[in-house]
């Protein structure tokens, strides 16, 4: 009998098989995933989750007799007072005791837990936002310098000696050349016999080999070099481009009176989105959050998502705070930023010219992506083409019109959040090349 | 001798290696040299229950290729058991030499003992010396085969892409339960050959390929061959869908053949499993309960570990009435149990009724001897249309319902009494017979010389019909493998009058 330890054999054996599930279900899978998004509150978002799709992708028929008809015997434990001849009335819906209960699981639906990995896969794919991640980095990617193993030629300041001297090593117990010490044996044995005096035929006819010996040990050690140019290794480096990883999101969200329930939900729900992707596109992201009535102040993120402050509408306190704390914490030189504007678009008239003179001259030129996002009341579902242009879209709309990485969308309803979020970035993606 | 004499071989829940390997050499003895079972030699895999969870999903078998649906059931499986709904299985076997059985690292030392009787012992006699698995499978060959399959569909993955190898494993994933023989013709079954042969074909196929035929003209003079000589060169009528599909399919590679061929390899090596359940389990129960019991006699055991294994016993052979809301079907397990130790009770302590129904068992005083032939040479339905008696269909209250199409209520045809107790016996076997059980399809004709239609032929017992939806999802399946038009007649076993029919065209992209 044997008895073999398998459990540190790698596991997850399946997982080829549940990727492969997942793919062929995926246009269910991905319905189920954006649908559960309406669902689920922002801090959620990410967590792994139970999904529930139709059976019908992956669904598997056999050839087996139908539950209902014809003519069926059955036998069954636990008889108490029947007998032979009794009448049962069928149960309910006509497939009861007599139908085969073993065929078939129904059309319920087919539920699981999709993996965090899965479901953001799923619901970034879709987004098909990591070909843009690229093309983002392209402009702030540094040099870096990485190892690539070991060449044979290179300069000498970059020899490595262990891995010469372990090839040197090699190469003289493949030759056999001989060692110090076979020689100094050699050498010591011959003077034991010379010392001797007077010397006997043997010594001398022994001394006589041990001198041809040594003569040979000495050729062969002369001939096999102790290192050989052909040892040699150098460490090998390559330059490699690296992408800068640090990210840093701002956050603006208008929290003035004007702003209802509805619409900070919206803003909200587009900050979660945005911070989901890009926390899966760099290594580390930051988020600041600010949230502004006239005066904005940066705050975290129970207090952005919850707090419940109130007051009046001035959207240039929002980019003092900005340009604030960039300069402070987040030069541009070392940071990729984005920044994310929520608002309902009500700002003082007199204020817009300070909004667009701090978009344009201080916040554009050092952010990678500016979206505007400009949130409408749920009661008008045409509201973005309906309703009259705010104060504040009609300010940035120029600025949309000459930089191509200020963008501004209005939605009204949650559904809206994910495909216009997806718009937001898609078109980037796409227009890059193109004359703007 | 005094019974209690040992000390217990543990205390604890806890295990070890050694511990394992002290429990097997305490159990190997009365096994073997007690009760004379006879075992391919053992091989104890201790896995962890994520482990487990994958040795499920591939139909228990440690190397599989690879499919999505595989995916899905590891997917299900692990939904229920996070949940709670189902607990994961304390073992797997597999019928192999060595014959393998996995056991968890999170079954306490108690459970190892129950598990190691149950599945190196009981299940392995029962594998090594049932006939139908000495007849179907080779235990010797089957792990190689694996291997094989697994490498040769990774291979065809890689030559004509994951979508082609999939639509073919599908189809023919839904024609599994119809690439069976189910009459032997007997011919030990040997998978390492089988590996070779495909090798062998491969080589000859290529060796004799010459481009130059393809364009040599055939002519029309195999349009007027007689019906009866067709069918005699097909083979027909074939209920090996599979088999008859991988031979005379013309639109299929021969990648696509061998593919098919796996499929219904497996199949076949699966079948016996599926007409053994209750008899398989059965053994496997009653080994380990006999064992236990004398490990407990002799001290090998604590009071407590047997009480811990006698709780886990009676949930494996519980059987809930009909009435009891969680019904399903007849338990395997409590089915198989509760004969076997039925027949002991015959064997060792005979009424007269015993001795009326089972004259040559009855006070025989061996059972295991009585048990050992009964596990060599029957299956679950001739086993239950044997030995399933009288006292037991009192025991558990047995009766017989019919229910017919055209009656509104359903009728207690019979029940635990002297004039029910053989036509409930008869029932039950026929609930168990899979030749019953599945229906009757065969290939019984194709239109070789004209539009190549594929004739098909449900024989329907008891006016049953096929289940709709899935039976035109499966045609089409089927008609996709075959490349032309499928047909399916529903005839009524009795005046072979056609009750439905069914047609599929295969979809044209299908083999793009």
């Amino acid at each position: 009998m044997h008895i073999v330890d398998r459990r540190l054999n790698p596991g997850g054996k399946s997982l080829v098989n549940r990727q492969r599930f997942l793919r062929r279900a995926r246009a269910y899978v991905q319905k189920a995933v954006r649908d559960s998004l309406k669902d689920r509150s922002i801090r959620e978002l990410d967590k792994e989750s139970e999904i529930s799709i139709g059976r019908d992708a992956i669904y598997e028929p056999t050839f087996h007799r139908a539950g209902k008809g014809g003519n069926r015997e059955r036998v069954l434990p636990g008889n108490h007072d029947y007998l032979e001849g009794d009448r049962i009335k069928r149960p309910e819906g006509g497939e009861g005791n007599g139908a085969d209960a073993g065929t078939g699981e129904g059309n319920d639906d087919f539920q699981f837990v999709l993996s965090r990995e899965e479901f953001l896969d799923l619901f970034l794919d879709d987004l098909e936002l990591p070909d843009l991640a690229k093309r983002r980095l392209i402009g702030g990617e540094v040099d870096g310098i990485r190892r690539t193993g070991y060449s044979t030629a290179g300069s000498p300041s970059n020899l490595s000696v262990p891995r010469t001297m372990q090839k040197a090593m090699a190469r003289r117990m493949a030759l056999r050349r001989p060692s110090g010490a076979e020689v100094q044996r050699i050498e010591e044995e011959m003077a034991t016999i010379e010392a001797l005096d007077p010397l006997r035929p043997e010594d001398a006819d022994r001394l006589k080999r041990l001198r041809e010996d040594h003569a040979h040990l000495v050729r062969r050690r002369n001939l096999i070099a102790y290192i050989d140019p052909v040892d040699l290794r150098y460490r090998r480096f390559e330059a490699v481009p690296r992408p800068v990883a640090q990210a840093v999101m701002f956050c603006l969200m208008d929290v003035s009176g004007s702003m209802s329930e509805h619409m900070k939900d919206l803003a909200k729900r587009f900050f979660a989105l945005l911070h989901l992707f890009l926390s899966r596109c760099y290594e580390h992201v930051e988020v600041v959050f600010i949230h502004h009535t006239d005066r904005a102040a940066e705050v975290d993120e129970q207090t952005f998502f919850y707090s419940t402050v109130t007051g009046g509408t001035l959207v240039s306190s929002a980019l003092d705070k900005l340009i604030e704390v960039a300069a402070d914490r987040y030069r541009p030189d070392n940071w990729n930023i984005y920044v994310a504007q929520a608002s309902d678009g009500d700002n003082m008239m007199q204020d817009n010219a300070r909004v667009i003179s701090l978009m344009q001259d201080h916040i554009l030129p050092m952010t990678q992506y500016v979206a505007y996002l400009e949130v409408g009341r749920d009661k008008f579902p045409d509201a973005a083409t309906t309703q009259p242009m705010t104060t504040l879209w009609q300010a940035y709309a120029p600025v949309a019109e000459a930089h191509r990485h200020f963008v501004m969308r209005k939605v009204a309803h949650r559904q809206e959040i994910y495909p216009v979020f997806r718009e937001l970035f898609q078109r980037r993606g796409l227009g890059e090349g193109a004359p703007n | 001798m005094d019974l209690r004499a040992e000390t217990p071989l543990f205390t604890g829940s806890d295990w070890d290696f050694a511990l394992v390997n002290r429990i097997y050499e305490a159990i190997e003895p009365i096994a073997v040299d007690e009760m004379k079972l006879n075992v391919y030699p053992n091989q104890l895999e201790i896995i962890s229950s994520e482990q487990m969870l994958d040795a499920y999903s591939s139909v228990g078998m440690p190397l599989f290729y690879k499919h999505w649906s595989f995916g899905k059931q590891f997917v299900t499986n692990e939904m229920l058991y996070r949940k709670g709904l189902r607990g994961l299985a304390y073992e797997l076997v597999i019928n192999s030499n060595p014959c393998i059985s996995y056991i968890m690292q999170e079954n306490s030392a108690t459970m190892q003992a129950l598990v190691i009787a149950h599945a190196a012992f009981g299940h392995n006699h029962f594998f090594k010396n049932n006939y139908l698995f000495r007849q179907w499978t080779d235990a010797d060959g089957i792990l190689d085969y694996l291997e094989f399959a697994k490498r040769y569909i990774t291979l065809c993955e890689e030559r004509h892409g994951q979508l082609a190898v999939e639509r073919v494993l599908d189809a023919a994933h839904a024609l599994m339960n119809q690439g069976v023989h189910r009459y032997p013709r007997v011919r030990p079954r040997d998978l390492r050959r089988e590996a070779e042969r495909e090798a062998e074909r491969q080589a000859y196929r290529e060796s004799i390929y010459d481009d130059l035929w393809r364009t040599v003209p055939i002519g029309a003079k195999a349009a007027t061959i007689a019906r009866d000589e067709r069918l005699a060169v097909l083979g027909l009528p074939q209920e090996n869908i599979l088999y008859f599909l991988e031979k005379s399919g013309p639109q299929l590679a021969a990648w696509q053949r061998e593919i098919l061929r796996i499929v219904r390899l497996i199949a076949q090596y699966f079948y016996p499993q599926r007409q053994t359940k209750a008899m398989n389990e059965g053994a496997a129960t009653y080994v380990h309960y006999r064992i236990m019991t004398m490990l407990h006699e002799r001290g090998q055991i604590t009071n407590g570990a047997f009480l811990e294994f006698l709780q886990s016993h009676t949930g494996v052979v519980y059987q809930p009435t009909y009435d009891s809301g969680h019904f399903g079907s007849f338990n395997p397990y409590a089915l198989g149990f509760g004969i076997m130790t039925d027949v002991e009770r015959i064997c060792m302590d005979p009424t007269q009724e015993d001795r009326e129904w089972f004259g040559d068992i009855a006070g025989s005083g061996d059972p295991l001897e009585v048990l050992k032939d009964i596990w060599a040479n029957y299956r679950d339905e001739s086993f239950i249309s044997q030995f399933l008696s009288p006292r037991l269909i009192r025991q558990w209250r047995l009766f017989k319902i019919l229910d017919q199409e055209n009656d509104s209520e359903i009728r207690v045809d019979a029940i635990h009494d002297e004039r029910g107790y053989r036509r409930i016996r008869r029932t039950l076997a026929h609930e168990y017979d899979i030749g019953q059980q599945e229906p009757d399809i065969q290939v019984v004709d194709v239109d070789l010389a004209g539009d190549r239609l594929l004739m098909l032929e449900h024989v329907v017992l008891n006016g049953v019909l096929l289940d709709e939806g899935d039976t035109t999802m499966v045609l089409q399946n089927l008609a996709n493998l075959w490349g032309y038009e499928v047909a399916l007649s529903e005839v009524d076993a009795e005046n072979r009058n056609e009750l439905r029919s069914h047609q599929a065209q295969p979809q044209p992209e299908w083999m793009r």
